[in-house]
């Protein structure tokens, strides 16, 4: 078993474990979390350290047939586009389930949700099979519903709720039309083409033996998989089709969508081809697809399906106004998750399929695009400004730094795709990290209005610290992992959009220090209300791990980036232009990225 | 003439008559294991039917009768359904008072219908098997002889039944004026002469109007909400079910073996028919308090959904009905069978008997909230992969015809409507204000099993479908399809 299928599925048994433990041994139950989670993230770095860069392929590959008729097989494998991002999710799952012990009560519904979320998204990066990727994803949608709903904050608590949901869904089934739709424009392998008449058998039949002649009744043809053309010869009114021989009108040699109906007679031969099935194998289809791309049609209306798609799933603008309530209203742990891991599928779903895959689609969308994720960093930049409650104000900033993912995509260079899946780890810690911040606040003051708090920062040393760590990060400060990210997607987007977008992305950083540095003021700095006298910073080393744990990625990540892009780029250059690029040599390396250490 | 054909029916029509008997002999207290029995010897009688060969048609009674690959799968389908339905009746017994026998006997005759309808080749066994099946439900749906609505719903369901028997048997009396025969093996052979004829198309029309009556298609849904609120949970549970499959099963054999060259006539027609069912059905079921009511209009959508299927004219299409209709049969048992403890306990059939089901009764609540993901289509259950294999077939055929795209465009904006009502159910569940009694529910044991193997079921078929996939791909080789 491969070990991406074995950190998928440590939460998920966890979380069936979980529902058989009683509701009233609190404690256990969080052990048993707790300790999936952490071994999935330990098993996550493990996987990460061991992931050689620049090979060719996929690594820690496993490959089982689940529905052969259709072509679904559990298919995991990372290259250097995932391999972060599974990383980022193990880490992040662990600190989300460090910070429920807010959660007080129904801790057994709690956990198993969590678990099955965290279990869910691990799997969907890890998925290399176009279903499961899909089929993995959603596995969180009710989690997030049932979370938010019971456990959540606010008094729009319910309008969240079913905002979230409903839109997060009408995301996902849109994606899944384009999945299904590029599902079935990948041409199979001797396929006959619809409507197709033939003078004799069609190109790549293979004699049937023991097959039965052909008189009148009806027969049947084993036939083990996949579609059967069948080919007689003769004028008999008998026609075989899909691998039963059954009387039928004479129409002669005629392909329908998927069989041909042929006529037979008496002893004569009987041909058969037997079709393999189609696929949703990302390896496959991407092979198929370099080979012989897709028709221009069929690209062009699959792309702005995926776009839109996967757009909402990860607060597009304008469709990011599930964002900031949901995440606002959620508890501390399925914000982070949500936030942090999940929101990150859009966009690695961007990257693994849409445009690979349909790269004629995509150039009339990328412009638009361009200026969508302008809307993201500029408009929602400028909502952050405004907002009065922190978690708000996060979750706006969140759907703001989404756009510079976006910027990167839109560019289509090496450079920007590869800050784009440095920006989707770096903000996956970041969002953690500010969620799970905020989460402590709500809980030791009960209040998230900006205006109530001030000076916190005597009070709260380690928490207000990791605060103004956070916003700073926020802003793209270099030693944190945003800066690169965002750097290169700058690159990127100099080199392959018009540079009035690049301006107003540049200029919008400013709108992001703006409004973090504000908070900051306003929440650490100033006098101390009385109110908030009696206010604890986190003690014990146990509730400042979560916290120092996603801080230490950040920093680690922000420093030593060299770490994350000698793995990622080598995979985007897969991706975008369908071979391996030997990481470049040393001496000509981007000059910023420090040299790698040389390994005796 | 080989009467082994009909072993089967005969068996289970013989237990029908078998427990009518039996119910002389058995004291009040003890009739619950009249239906307990009963269910168990359907089971026995499911595991034979694995003993039958579906790769080799058998033809009997002069081809008006057939068992093939669709035909068995249908009959295991009813079989599992009557079984838990039995179950469920068991544990309804106290709503039921006396007349506990009678009712398991007349279900099993609806059973018996059920299954005649999975093998009619000819239309006079059509029409026998679907009278069959309406006549035993309009005693089902007014069991409650004493609740006012239960009669609402009987008569109702009489004056729609006799309606769509009547434009069935016109039709039929068309049909046979335009080809001289009424089996279906001889009209199939002369179908593509027969399709420009107006007398014999009006007379399909008029057959399938009448089938449109028994699966709940818009226009001829009215019945549905009312009928399943009125009736005795259990009747709603197999009505929605069974009937609904039964409707399906010949409207299958009917359009897509009997006259496939006239149904890619009609291609457009059911694909206005689908999308209108499925946002009538999904739009009406929004403001609904009733659960019972609730899952009549959706059980409308799913109707919808099931007719995409049909209208794709392609073995996927139909293989995707065969497993959408599988899945919906676990997850609708499972969530009436909630439905039917719950009102043991209280008299209120509203979503609000919910509120507080989560620690009322942690096992109840996880059924419910099974059972309303699955319908929604969410992974990981049966109903998302019912709904995917749907869309595909439909997608499928949006390259010869682009009316298909806009038919799956209609099919995700009902499931995101659906999705509405569904979870407003699992709200109320989970986080509804106004829970009143939070007192521990009781459940029967026959109830805790059948609601185990919905979940397993539900569960089974979400995550593991590839061998249904394989039943309902072989099952369809019978049809005359691409």
């Amino acid at each position: 078993m491969s070990i991406l299928t074995t950190i998928f599925l440590i939460p998920l048994f966890a979380a069936l474990l979980i529902a058989l433990i009683p509701r009233n041994y609190r404690f256990v139950i969080r052990c048993v979390a707790l300790l999936a989670t952490l071994v999935a993230a330990a098993l996550a770095v493990k996987m990460f350290f061991n992931f050689q860069a620049g090979q060719p392929g996929y690594q820690f590959e496993q490959i089982v047939p689940w529905v052969q008729s259709l072509g679904i097989n559990w298919h995991v494998g990372v290259d250097g586009v995932n391999v972060g991002l599974i990383l980022m999710g193990a880490i992040v799952a662990f600190a989300a389930t460090c910070l429920s012990k807010e959660i007080q009560s129904r801790e057994k519904e709690f956990y198993f949700l969590l678990l099955v979320m965290a279990g869910g998204i691990l799997g969907a990066f890890a998925s290399l099979d176009l279903f499961f990727f899909y089929f993995l994803h959603e596995l969180a949608l009710v989690p997030t519903f049932i979370m938010i709903g019971v456990w959540g904050y606010g008094e729009r608590k319910n309008f969240a709720t079913f905002q979230i949901t409903l839109y997060l869904s009408l995301g996902a089934l849109i994606a899944l039309v384009g999945l299904i739709a590029l599902y079935l424009a990948v041409p199979r392998p001797n396929q006959v083409p619809a409507g197709a008449t033939f003078a004799g058998p069609p190109p790549g039949a293979v004699p049937i033996t023991n097959a039965p002649p052909i008189i009148g009744g009806i027969y049947s043809l084993s036939v083990t998989q996949g579609q059967t053309y069948i080919w007689t010869k003769g004028t008999n009114d008998h026609a075989l089709a899909n691998g039963s021989l059954a009387l039928l009108d004479s129409r002669p040699f005629v392909a329908a969508t998927n069989f041909v109906l042929i006529l037979g007679k008496t002893n004569a031969p009987v041909t058969a081809l037997v079709q393999p099935p189609r696929t949703f194998d990302i390896p496959t289809i991407t092979a198929a697809v370099r080979k012989t791309p897709l028709p221009l049609a069929s690209q062009k209306f699959i792309f702005p399906l995926l776009l839109f798609g996967f757009g909402i799933l990860v607060s597009l603008w304008p469709f990011h106004t599930w964002a900031p309530l949901g995440y606002g209203s959620a508890p501390t742990a399925t914000a982070m998750l949500h936030a942090g891991v999940l929101k990150k599928f859009g966009l690695y779903g961007l990257i693994r399929i849409a445009i690979p895959l349909l790269p004629e689609g995509a150039k009339p969308w990328l412009h638009v695009l361009a200026w969508l994720c302008l809307g993201n960093i500029l408009y929602c930049g400028w909502v952050a400004m405004r907002q009065r409650d922190l978690n708000l104000l996060i979750g706006n900033s969140s759907v703001a730094h989404m756009g510079f993912a976006f910027l990167g995509i839109a560019s289509l260079s090496l450079i920007g795709i590869t800050g784009t899946v440095l920006v989707m780890i770096a903000h996956g810690f970041l969002a953690a990290l500010t969620f799970g911040l905020s989460g402590y606040l709500r809980q030791q003051l009960g209040t998230l209005e900006i205006g109530e708090m001030g000076g916190l920062l005597k009070k709260l040393p380690f928490i207000g610290t990791l605060l103004v760590m956070a916003m700073f990060a926020g802003c793209g400060l270099p030693g944190f992992a945003n800066f690169p990210g965002e750097l290169l997607v700058m690159f990127g987007a100099w080199k392959g959009l018009s540079n009035f977008v690049m301006v107003l992305a540049w200029g919008a950083l400013i709108v992001g220090a703006i409004y973090a540095l504000r908070a900051v003021r306003n929440i650490l700095h100033g006098p101390l209300p009385e109110r908030w006298a009696g206010v604890a910073d986190a003690a014990g080393w146990w509730r400042k791990l979560p916290f120092a744990l996603l801080l230490v990625c950040l920093l680690g990540f922000g420093v030593y980036p060299q770490m994350l892009v000698t793995k990622v780029e080598p995979g985007v250059a897969k991706v975008l232009k369908g071979e391996e690029i030997k990481p470049l040599p040393t001496g000509k390396r981007l000059p910023w990225l420090p040299v790698p250490m040389k390994k005796n | 003439m080989n009467i082994f054909g009909l072993t089967f029916e005969i068996w289970v029509v013989a237990l029908g008559l078998l427990v009518l008997l039996a119910d002389f002999w058995t004291p009040p207290a003890h009739k619950w294991r009249l239906g307990l029995a009963s269910a168990w010897l359907l089971f026995i009688m499911l595991l034979v039917t694995w003993r039958a060969s579906t790769n080799v048609s058998i033809l009997t009674f002069s081809q008006s009768y057939v068992i093939d690959g669709l035909a068995l799968f249908f009959k295991r389908f009813f079989f599992v359904a009557a079984i838990l339905v039995l179950v469920m009746t068991v544990g309804f017994a106290e709503k039921l008072g006396t007349g506990l026998a009678e009712y398991c006997a007349l279900t099993l005759f609806a059973l018996a219908g059920m299954m005649l309808a999975a093998s009619a080749n000819h239309f006079a066994v059509l029409f026998v098997a679907l009278e069959l099946i309406t006549v035993t439900f309009y005693v089902l749906v007014s069991f409650q002889r004493r609740c006012v609505q239960s009669l609402e719903a009987g008569v109702k369901y009489l004056i729609i039944g006799a309606l769509s028997s009547g434009f069935l048997i016109y039709g039929i009396a068309l049909v046979y004026g335009a080809s001289g025969s009424l089996s279906f093996e001889v009209i199939a052979q002369k179908s593509a002469s027969l399709a420009d004829k107006p007398l014999f198309l009006l007379g399909l029309l008029l057959i399938f109007v009448g089938l449109g009556f028994k699966i709940a298609m818009v226009p001829f849904q009215i019945w549905v909400p009312d009928v399943y609120q009125g009736s005795p949970t259990p009747t709603t549970a197999f009505l929605a079910v069974g009937s609904k499959a039964a409707g399906f099963v010949l409207l299958l054999r009917l359009l897509q073996f009997v006259v496939p060259e006239v149904a890619a006539h009609w291609q457009k027609l059911l694909m206005v028919l689908a999308g209108l069912t499925i946002l009538y059905g999904n739009l009406c079921a929004i403001p609904q308090r009733n659960l019972k009511r609730l899952l009549g209009y959706s059980s409308i959508a799913n109707a919808g959904y099931l007719l995409m299927g049909v209208a794709a004219m392609t073995q996927a299409g139909s293989a995707a009905i065969l497993y959408y209709l599988s899945g919906y049969l676990f997850t609708l048992l499972a969530a009436f069978t909630v439905i039917a403890i719950i009102l043991q306990q209280t008299e209120v059939e509203d979503i609000t008997a919910l509120a507080g089901l989560n620690q009322r009764s942690p096992f109840l609540a996880a059924a419910m909230t099974l059972a309303m993901v699955s319908l929604a289509g969410v992974p990981p259950l049966a109903g998302f992969f019912g709904k995917f294999l749907l869309l595909k077939a439909v997608l499928e055929q949006g390259a010869a015809n682009h009316a298909f795209y806009w038919l799956a465009g209609i099919a995700i904006v009902g499931v995101v409507i659906s999705l509405y009502y569904y979870f407003g159910v699992i709200r109320a569940i989970y986080w509804s204000k106004d829970a009143g009694v939070l007192a521990p529910l009781p459940i029967a044991w026959t109830n805790r099993c059948a609601l185990l193997v919905c979940m397993a079921g539900m569960l089974y078929l979400g995550i593991l479908p590839n061998r249904l996939v394989e039943l309902a791909a072989e099952a369809v080789k019978s049809l005359r399809l691409a």
